[in-house]
């Protein structure tokens, strides 16, 4: 058992005709995914990297039987995809595509949430589990298997971050990297039952970033049900106070939001925090060593 | 994000049927005096400067006029001011209407419900950030069955309005909703909204339209925030680049690196101001022009902190070399790279070819940073 992936997830790359659709099928592939087709609409028939390639989800699947997505797809499109995934019936969909308009993905999520489905992102690196699948576009090269499961807020800081677990000689159960966008498909909150209830995860990771309450709200479900041993980064400590949402979301975070209620909520449930990403794999691997003598 | 002047978010209003107050635009005393003679604005009139910030109230940006030469006057004494860093060059006259309350309205995100929300508050008419929370009311709207008619009569209580007002609320509101969705708003304000006799009039209006969205309003493309010269170019250029005070630039690539980048920075003493951020590309052209839209900034020195996913190393070290025999010696800097992930070797490589170590550890590369930022000590 893993999260969110597992053995028998079989992988269609929607919009795999584009250049990063394509490059991260051979990428996805070179980790061991199981990629079982594509779709472009008006491609149907073609193969890209060696997959088939179909006009729709619906007949990918009566194809392939995949039960999962990777989303490429352009901005103004993808809603759309992600509505076709939903409908054709595949529980777990991946939104790597940045720029996706918030009122669409609020649509897209409460939609998908409906029938069911799970997105993970948009503007996210995606799912991996080393040694099983991974879906999205995080290098493959930082990873090696593992105990530490891995949150993360962001994208490049992930890979660094896991990257460094790796260094320490530690790997990693899965990753989850949710996006940074206003409205995500699976918050902290959302993944961190995921982690709890693996048992291939004995450590966790999250790293956050400055803005929104995302992290807070962690804290909180930390504090009352997640009872494996946490580190925790969040991002942006010394950047300027910026005001993204005007003055009524100051009103919605009235007193969060920032990286010190955040880094005090995480301490008070528990977790230990890292002032800097460096430090995140010598904690762990004090964790992991502390563990190993109980 | 695309702010709207107070004028253009009237003119969005004015579109959805959100009842204003009689009104128009001028850029000239003269102009202001012809509105007022013609009728197009009633007096006694109230004359705004168009600037986005608040508090326009209490910084002399908002002045009174009895009759067309005091609003000359007022026109003459607002337009050319600098408010809060914004120059002036419009006002807008409006008719001073006689009201009984001011309230507060708002459509925005709730990132966490996932849901719009709405917010209502009796207190209008000051900023909404110094009214206390228990005045404050927040409902959440699900964007399915859109906003209810439970909702709307909530809001009405909260408000304290009945009877012809309550009315006209229930269709201010169906408007904001249909405005909100429509014309994809991060934020739609109406502060304050007055009850003027038996209806209600929006007497100000703050419209922010979501950048992401900005491919689907092609009317709001001439609005720009306000942004340094090089920030203009930089966006352009689809480059993420910001500009603050401080001496060291700071090349990465993604937020969250960029961020942490800059906690190090500080950490060390440092003084980051200048960020741009790569986002993931494999132009090494692109790289080109960043580097060098980074030297017309002048830092004392540049951080490059570059994890390679999308963005190869070896794309980033070919576009930064390329840049550095283009910016002519007299205005080079010192340049401390740490390159990491796919193809980090090519990308070392090239680097080490063109004279720049690239120093592995984080906490060793920022600390060099900020000590060639110095200067020779």
């Amino acid at each position: 058992m893993t999260v969110l992936v597992h053995r028998e997830t079989r992988v269609l790359v929607q919009g795999i005709t584009g250049h990063q659709g394509t490059v991260h099928t051979r990428q996805m592939r070179e980790f061991g995914t199981n990629v079982v087709g594509g779709v472009t609409p008006g491609k149907g028939g073609s193969t890209v990297e060696g997959v088939p390639v179909f006009d729709s989800v619906r007949a990918a699947i009566s194809a392939t039987r995949a039960n999962a997505s990777c989303i490429f797809v352009p901005a103004p499109f993808a809603k759309d995809a992600l509505l076709e995934a939903v409908d054709a019936g595949i529980p777990l969909s991946v939104i790597v595509t940045e720029h996706i308009p918030f009122h669409d993905m609020l649509v897209m999520y409460h939609y998908a949430r409906s029938q069911g489905a799970r997105i993970v992102g948009p503007n996210c690196p995606g799912v991996a589990s080393p040694g099983v699948a991974k879906i999205g576009i995080i290098p493959n090269v930082v990873f090696r298997p593992g105990r530490v499961g891995v949150i993360s807020r962001s994208g490049t800081l992930t890979y660094e971050i896991v990257n460094g677990i790796k260094e320490v000689g530690l790997g990693q159960s899965t990753c989850i990297g949710l996006g940074g966008d206003p409205v995500v498909g699976t918050s902290f909150v959302d993944a961190l039952p995921l982690f709890q209830e693996d048992p291939e995860t004995d450590v966790l990771v999250l790293v956050g970033e400055i803005g929104g309450t995302a992290e807070e709200e962690a804290a909180d479900y930390i504090q009352h049900h997640f009872t494996k041993p946490v580190v925790a980064y969040i991002a942006g400590r010394s950047a300027p106070p910026g005001k993204r949402m005007g003055h009524a979301g100051a009103i919605i975070s009235r007193g969060r939001g920032t990286a010190e209620t955040k880094l005090a909520a995480l301490k008070a449930a528990g977790a230990q925090v890292a002032r800097f990403p460096y430090e995140i794999p010598d904690l762990v691997a004090a964790i992991v060593a502390r563990e190993a003598h109980r | 994000m695309v702010k709207l002047a107070e004028w253009r978010g009237k003119d969005v209003f004015r579109k959805y049927g959100i009842p204003l107050p009689k009104g128009a635009v001028a850029r000239s005393p003269e102009e202001a005096v012809s509105l007022v003679r013609a009728g197009t604005v009633p007096l006694p009139c109230v004359v705004k400067a168009q600037v986005l910030a608040g508090g326009r109230g209490k910084g002399g940006a908002v002045r009174f006029a009895t009759s067309a030469s005091e609003a000359r006057a007022a026109t003459e004494a607002i337009l050319g001011l600098e408010f809060k860093g914004e120059r002036v060059k419009e006002v807008l006259l409006e008719e001073k209407l006689v009201l009984s309350k001011e309230l507060y309205l708002s459509l925005t995100l709730d990132r966490s419900a996932r849901l719009p929300v709405l917010i209502t508050s009796a207190k209008g008419g000051v900023e909404i950030e110094s009214v206390d929370d228990t005045e404050i009311d927040r409902q959440s709207v699900d964007p399915f069955p859109g906003l209810t008619g439970y909702e709307k009569r909530r809001a009405a209580q909260v408000l304290g309005l009945t009877g012809g007002p309550a009315k006209s609320l229930d269709r201010v509101l169906e408007a904001l909703w249909r405005l909100f969705l429509l014309e994809d708003a991060e934020l739609v304000e109406v502060n304050p909204l007055a009850v003027v006799g038996d209806g209600l009039v929006a007497l100000d209006a703050k419209v922010i339209i979501e950048d992401d969205a900005a491919f689907r309003h092609p009317e709001f493309a001439d609005i720009r925030d306000d942004r340094t010269p090089l920030e203009e170019i930089a966006r352009e250029k689809d480059i993420a680049f910001v500009q603050l005070d401080g001496n060291i630039g700071v090349i990465a690539n993604g937020a969250g690196l960029t961020m942490a980048t800059l906690d190090v920075l500080k950490e060390f003493g440092g003084d980051p101001g200048v960020f741009l951020d790569l986002g993931g590309t494999d132009d090494p052209q692109k790289v080109t022009e960043a580097f060098l839209l980074m030297a017309r900034a002048r830092p004392k020195a540049v951080f490059l902190n570059i994890f390679g996913g999308v963005t190869r190393c070896d794309t980033v070290a070919k576009g930064l070399v390329e840049a550095m025999r283009q910016v002519p010696a007299a205005e080079r800097f010192p340049l401390i790279a740490r390159i990491r992930g796919n193809n980090e070797k090519e990308g070392i490589e090239i680097l080490r070819a063109a004279g720049v170590t690239s120093i592995p550890s984080l906490k060793e590369s920022a600390q060099a940073v900020v000590a060639a930022a110095r200067g020779p000590a």
